[in-house]
């Protein structure tokens, strides 16, 4: 990322002089073209000294701009005078400064594996997507990172891949984190990820698996999303696309899939948390995984991770007659959960998306079963609303560890029932 | 006549979670809450020219501490129309709930001595932590949203609290002890963060009053 680059620059110049002291680098969206125009107006102020590290180039799409404290309050006046929203994106650069220069001394001196990951804790995206550098060099015959497309932010979109080899191979494909406030879900994936690459080899069911099918694990399906989470509101859930006409942004990834789209179960307000979209697959991080589905062309199951609410849930969630195949699901589900339950008496209900929670349409795991991927299903995991969204870090590996039997009971199916 | 429910299917379940939060109301402290364990039974009647009445059986966990349970049989009639009266809920507890008066009243003491009115943000935190001195402060918001969960609820919400944002203390002259807290509701059905302000009294012995509650308008950040 650009910034990483600007701070290396940054640190080297600065050495160990507080030459950043009180320094902001604020946000600022443009509404319009005149907006603009006032913006580079303001970089053309020569005692500002203000210096942008994201230009602005067009309406809707963010610039950053770095402000010397001295300049911080008139450049704010100006913004709020003329109605430019903004955001303050680091509140004091030599306090960033000084931390990172504290973090990569002290990360230079630990040994980079996966054994010293810490899978009880909360990540960001930096440490999530270094650890998938390192999963990667850990298990080169086993394990590589695909970039299926770039989110609405540009952010890349990775995907890991776990295949012994073949060609094409019937697939397993498995999302976490497609809401980005769900944080119990990446956190599950990276121990899940982890999980399938030390079992390969020593778990019979693993192996046999792996031996004959390829596995598309997407951790981080939301990453725009998901750093809004760190950076500003940890409730977020949609996508941070912007809106056409409107002061709200994103649009709910889980409602803008092709599939029943456009019925009662999403909203058309882009303020809404179930907004669907301006039209199916509009966002970057939906049409992705559509693309990747259809050009693969052998996807066999396809397991979209959620939190909260303890359930496992299969198609339709845009209708409720059931699907061709209900009775086969529902099976598989409950016996899932069953061995979910086994591990810490942790207790799922299951049935169709539209039975158990609501109506809901355009979501991922309607338009897969749609398309041909008969083994679709959603997780919901802990907890029932006690912590909701807000899960305890102490619960990462309890939840991850009793997911994995259901997951595999559900992988398991797909390889015994090919089709 | 009531039919039976699935216990799996999305009514039941909201009815559950709407008479496990009136029951907190009615039967919390900042030394107890009360969260549903399970859902045994439900059934539902509609009632014609009056509205939708669910008959369950529940089993419910004290918060801190899971081998504490109660059953419960209660039933929640959701009124037909007027979107302003909120659902009659009524309840039995089958046993004992513990007591609390030892936590409640060294709570009261320690708040009542504090020099400076309490102050606290973000409970829980992003990472889910709660630090054990606010776990009390906690509990009763989880007690006083039970209230507001109540008075807000229809067949087509299912509301829990998500997070304290911010709690005040009010000091009084009396006996009460007064927060003004900023919440954050989360609906599962329409999925929206509500903030949501409302004003807690409490007492050991005159248990959770919520005497001002109003929703808030949603903050945009971006």
């Amino acid at each position: 990322m650009k910034i990483l680059l600007v701070f290396a620059a940054l640190v080297a110049a600065a050495g160990s002089e507080q030459l950043f002291m009180g320094d902001q680098v604020l946000r600022i969206t443009a509404r319009d073209e005149e907006q603009i125009a006032l913006l580079r107006v303001l970089g053309e102020q020569a005692e500002l000294q203000v210096d942008f590290w994201r230009d602005p180039t067009s309406p809707g799409h963010p610039s950053d701009l770095r402000v010397p404290f001295p300049s911080l309050q008139a450049v704010k006046i100006f913004l709020e005078s003329h109605s430019i929203s903004y955001s303050i994106m680091i509140e004091d650069v030599q306090e960033l400064l000084d931390e990172e220069k504290k973090n990569m001394t002290k990360s230079r001196r630990t040994e980079r594996s996966t054994s010293t990951f810490d899978f009880a804790s909360y990540h960001t995206i930096e440490e999530i997507y270094d650890w998938m550098d390192v999963l990667v060099d850990d298990h080169p015959n086993l394990i590589s990172k695909i970039q299926i497309g770039q989110s609405y932010e540009n952010r890349p979109l990775y995907v890991l891949k776990f295949s012994t080899g073949g060609s094409n191979r019937p697939a397993i494909w498995l999302d976490t984190g497609i809401h980005s406030r769900e944080w119990i879900t990446q956190a599950t994936g990276v121990w899940t990820a982890n999980k399938i690459a030390e079992e390969y080899g020593q778990d019979p069911s693993v192996t046999a698996i792996l031996d004959s099918m390829d596995i598309f694990f997407e951790i981080i399906t939301n990453p725009d999303g998901f750093v809004f989470t760190h950076s500003s509101n940890r409730l977020w859930r949609k996508t941070r696309s912007i809106n056409a006409g409107s002061d709200c942004i994103g649009v709910d990834p889980n409602r803008n899939w092709d599939a029943g789209f456009g019925g009662s179960g999403s909203s058309s307000d882009p303020c809404s948390e179930t907004y669907r979209g301006p039209y199916a697959h509009s966002e970057s991080e939906v049409k992705a995984i559509v693309d990747f589905i259809h050009s693969h062309g052998n996807v066999k199951s396809v397991i979209s991770i959620h939190s909260y609410s303890q359930m496992l849930l299969f198609p339709y969630g845009y209708k409720r007659a059931p699907a061709a195949h209900h009775q086969e699901l529902n099976e598989l589900a409950k016996k899932a959960v069953g061995d979910l339950a086994a591990m810490y008496g942790t207790k799922y209900t299951y049935g169709s998306v539209a039975d158990t929670i609501y109506l809901a349409d355009g979501t991922t795991i309607d338009w897969t079963y749609d398309n041909g991927v008969k083994y679709s299903f959603t997780f919901e995991l802990r907890d029932t609303g006690r912590y909701g969204f807000l899960l305890p870090s102490t619960q990462i590996i309890p939840t991850a560890t009793e997911t994995w039997p259901a997951l595999l009971d559900i992988m398991v199916h797909v390889l015994e029932n090919p089709y | 006549a009531a039919m039976e429910v699935p216990l799996s299917h999305g009514l039941a379940s909201r009815a559950a979670a709407l008479a496990t939060a009136y029951l907190c109301y009615r039967r919390g402290s900042p030394g107890r809450g009360l969260a549903l364990r399970s859902l045994r039974r439900a059934r539902r009647q509609d009632i014609s020219d009056v509205g939708h009445k669910y008959y369950l059986e529940l089993e419910l966990e004290d918060v801190l501490d899971k081998d504490s349970t109660v059953n419960c049989t209660a039933e929640v009639l959701y009124h037909l129309g007027n979107k302003n009266i909120a659902p009659d809920v009524q309840f039995t507890l089958e046993g004992e709930l513990k007591n609390t008066d030892e936590a409640d009243n060294i709570f009261y003491n320690r708040i009542k001595s504090l020099e400076k009115e309490l102050v606290a943000e973000n409970i829980p935190d992003s990472h889910g932590n709660v630090p054990p001195e606010m776990e009390p402060i906690h509990l009763l918001a989880w007690v006083a949203s039970g209230y507001v969960i109540w008075q807000n609820s229809t067949e087509n919400t299912k509301f829990q609290l998500a997070q304290i944002k911010h709690v005040k203390q009010v000091k009084r002259s009396d006996e009460y002890l007064e927060f003004d807290y900023m919440i954050l509701l989360h609906d599962m059905v329409s999925q929206e963060i509500i903030p949501w302000q409302m004003t807690v009294l409490w007492h050991p012995q005159h248990g959770v009053q919520v005497t001002q509650d109003s929703r808030q308008p949603k903050h945009e950040s971006g």
